[in-house]
């Protein structure tokens, strides 16, 4: 067993629940200190896979590795070695800030002479002191975010996974929040995030695309964005939509159009040689053209592109 | 989109508290036929109650809200047959087929076989979902459940619509063409209020209601609620972000300081002038970046400059 080696490898992971497969051959690695996404929408193989990874679900077949240790023979080493924060936060709401903190440290076996000083520590990084005192159950639900995270890394794990951690949560507790996920991942934590948010996702270092139990991408937020669509964005402002958008699904050199908003998103091979072509052939079918500008492709697009075109296929198995 | 001078929803300080909370206060606003309105705010910003009085579940304490020229304090079942309202868990019976449930629902609203089946055809074909009419909808995927349900409150043409956080947790495809279908009723004068918890979900409607802690922040288009920042946004992507912030966080002109996974979101008054100031500090202390580009601002950097009063630094 390395015991240096404190990240996650994943090769070839394999769930099967009678004849559907939940997680399809995923391998990948992440890197000490790397905040990773597991980016997919509910029901993609996201959870089935975490809890793999936490030891709760023994592997079909394949091999994953946490914190040194193999999840399928190793359950309880790994579960020591790791932190874990759910959607819910699995708080006691009638318990104070100070008793959920002793819980969890109990719960993580802490020893006896360390708990002083890490809770002082989880109260000091959540930026909760002052508040021991307060029922859980009255914390605004930014607060009770940092400190489900402050509980689950009470016993100062290596590796921390996150379930879907901002979903719902207002977007100034949530950019706290990733603050102080960015400040443990520069201490040497890795953090492994689940999330559908597609916002969420561009927190992350890297991110794994899921759908259907698969990997469909991995690489940074840039990286997708730059390299896995087919063509790049224009955004058409124009009147009337209904027209303009079933003009373009026709047209020559259009991959895709939707409507978005009061605007268009077209998808074409090259912007810059678009443009001007894809103004005349509207306005000849006497659409009213008020902008036309490339935009930067969003997580969602890069998703869609790479999903879609699977469909398409109708998966090679 | 055909706006009519006669608004489907109608808002005038529609006000609801809870014991210790005030979920809604003096909510005002419009939504028009053919128009796709959003209602949008995080997790207790009263989003799901403003749906709930408008769908006539639940009585306000204060104000009025008409739906469909009905007042749903004095006559909430008054607007029933020329609404559809869709919660958060829309009731599918999961052990019956597609075909099933919306035969169900039909039956429900009295619609006759003739207007069903030429509806529910429309409404399948839009939804991408004809081939699957006889699965058990317990079978389905989220995205399909989520069209399903969508498809089961549609049958009756209904005039207004209040959808609840239709798309959370929905796949991105199954929520386009969630969307496709959406757009459609617009063009058959169909007023949708939809609330959602994505900020970036905003942008496909035609107007928002930004809310916040049960106040309405903003209400107006996408596009003029981004001009109304007055400030532009610049990304910074390098594989050293955390190095960029310490560069850059005390520079002049910054409103907001976000790093996200392989850069920095940066709010600034000048684009132009703070973008050459950035590139020439981060060279200078030799912080390694690949690109500073100018890009547009969102909803969220909205909310965030709207909220903390364009004070938010960390």
């Amino acid at each position: 067993m390395n015991t240096e080696d404190r990240s996650v490898l994943i090769e070839s992971l394999v769930k099967r629940f009678g004849d559907f497969t939940a997680v399809d051959h995923i391998s990948l690695e992440t890197r000490r200190g790397e905040i990773f996404g597991f980016l997919g929408p509910n029901g993609a193989g996201k959870s089935t896979c975490i809890r793999m990874l936490c030891g709760l679900l023994r592997p079909t077949s394949g091999r994953a590795i946490v914190a040194g240790f193999d999840v399928a023979r190793e359950p309880e080493s790994v579960r020591q070695h790791i932190g874990y924060m759910s959607q819910k936060f699995s708080l006691y709401n009638d318990l104070k800030v100070i008793e959920n903190l002793h819980l969890f440290a109990g719960l993580y076996n802490v020893p006896r002479d360390l708990v002083g000083e890490r809770i002082a520590w989880a109260l000091e990084m959540a930026d909760l002191k002052g508040k021991e005192a307060m029922m859980t159950g009255t914390l605004p639900s930014g607060w009770k975010q940092r400190l489900a995270l402050g509980c689950a890394v009470l016993h100062r794990p290596p590796i921390i996974f996150l379930d879907e951690p901002t979903s719902g949560v207002d977007p100034i507790s949530r950019r706290q929040f990733w603050d102080l996920i960015h400040q443990m991942a520069a201490e040497g934590v890795t953090v492994f995030v689940t999330t559908h948010y597609m916002e969420e996702a561009e927190y992350c270092n890297r991110l794994a695309m899921i759908y259907r139990g698969k990997m469909v991408a991995l690489g940074t937020p840039t990286e997708l964005k730059q390299k896995s669509m087919k063509g790049e964005l224009l955004l058409i402002e124009c009147e009337p939509l209904g027209v303009a958008v079933e003009t373009l699904q026709g047209a020559p050199e259009v991959l895709d159009a939707a409507v978005f908003g009061n605007a268009l998103h077209v998808l074409v091979p090259n912007a810059g040689k678009e443009t001007a072509r894809l103004q005349a052939y509207l306005v000849a079918r006497e659409v009213q053209v008020s902008k036309i500008e490339p935009i930067r492709p969003s997580l969602e697009d890069v998703f869609v592109a790479l999903t879609s075109e699977r469909e398409g296929r109708k998966e090679p198995v | 989109m055909n706006i009519a001078a006669q608004a489907a929803i109608m808002l005038a300080g529609l006000s609801k508290s809870f014991p210790g909370v005030h979920a809604v206060e003096r909510l005002s606003f419009e939504v028009y036929p053919g128009e796709i309105f959003g209602l949008v705010g995080p997790d207790g910003a009263g989003k799901t109650t403003t749906l709930r009085m408008l769908a006539g579940v639940m009585p306000p304490d204060r104000g009025t809200a008409t739906v469909a020229g009905f007042d749903v304090g004095r006559d909430p079942e008054g607007a029933k047959h020329h609404l559809s309202y869709m919660p958060q868990r829309f009731g599918l019976y999961e052990d019956l087929t597609v075909d099933e449930n919306i035969r169900f629902y039909a039956d429900l609203f009295g619609v006759n076989k003739a207007e069903r089946e030429l509806r529910s055809g429309q409404l399948l074909r839009a939804a991408g979902m004809s081939e699957f009419r006889g699965r058990w909808a317990g079978k389905l995927s989220g995205g399909m459940k989520q069209k399903l349900g969508l498809i089961c409150a549609l049958i009756h043409r209904p005039k207004v619509i209040l959808l609840d956080e239709p798309t959370t947790g929905v796949d991105p495809v199954s929520r386009r063409d969630f969307w496709r279908i959406l757009y459609e009723l617009t063009a058959e004068g169909v007023a949708i209020l939809t609330s959602t918890a994505y900020l970036d979900e905003a942008e496909r409607c035609h107007r928002v209601a930004l809310l916040h802690q049960g106040r309405l922040l903003f209400c107006d288009t996408p596009a003029h609620l981004k001009a109304r920042l007055g400030k532009g946004v610049l990304a910074v992507t390098s594989p050293e972000p955390r190095r960029v912030r310490e560069q850059l966080q005390n520079a002049e002109g910054i409103s907001s300081l976000v790093l996200t996974g392989d850069g920095v979101h940066i709010v600034v008054d000048d684009v132009a002038r703070r973008m050459a100031e950035f590139q020439a500090r981060l060279k200078q202390a030799q912080v390694p970046f690949d690109q500073i580009q100018r890009v547009t601002p969102t909803i969220e950097d909205l909310f965030v400059d709207a909220v903390s009063g364009g004070k938010v630094r960390r």
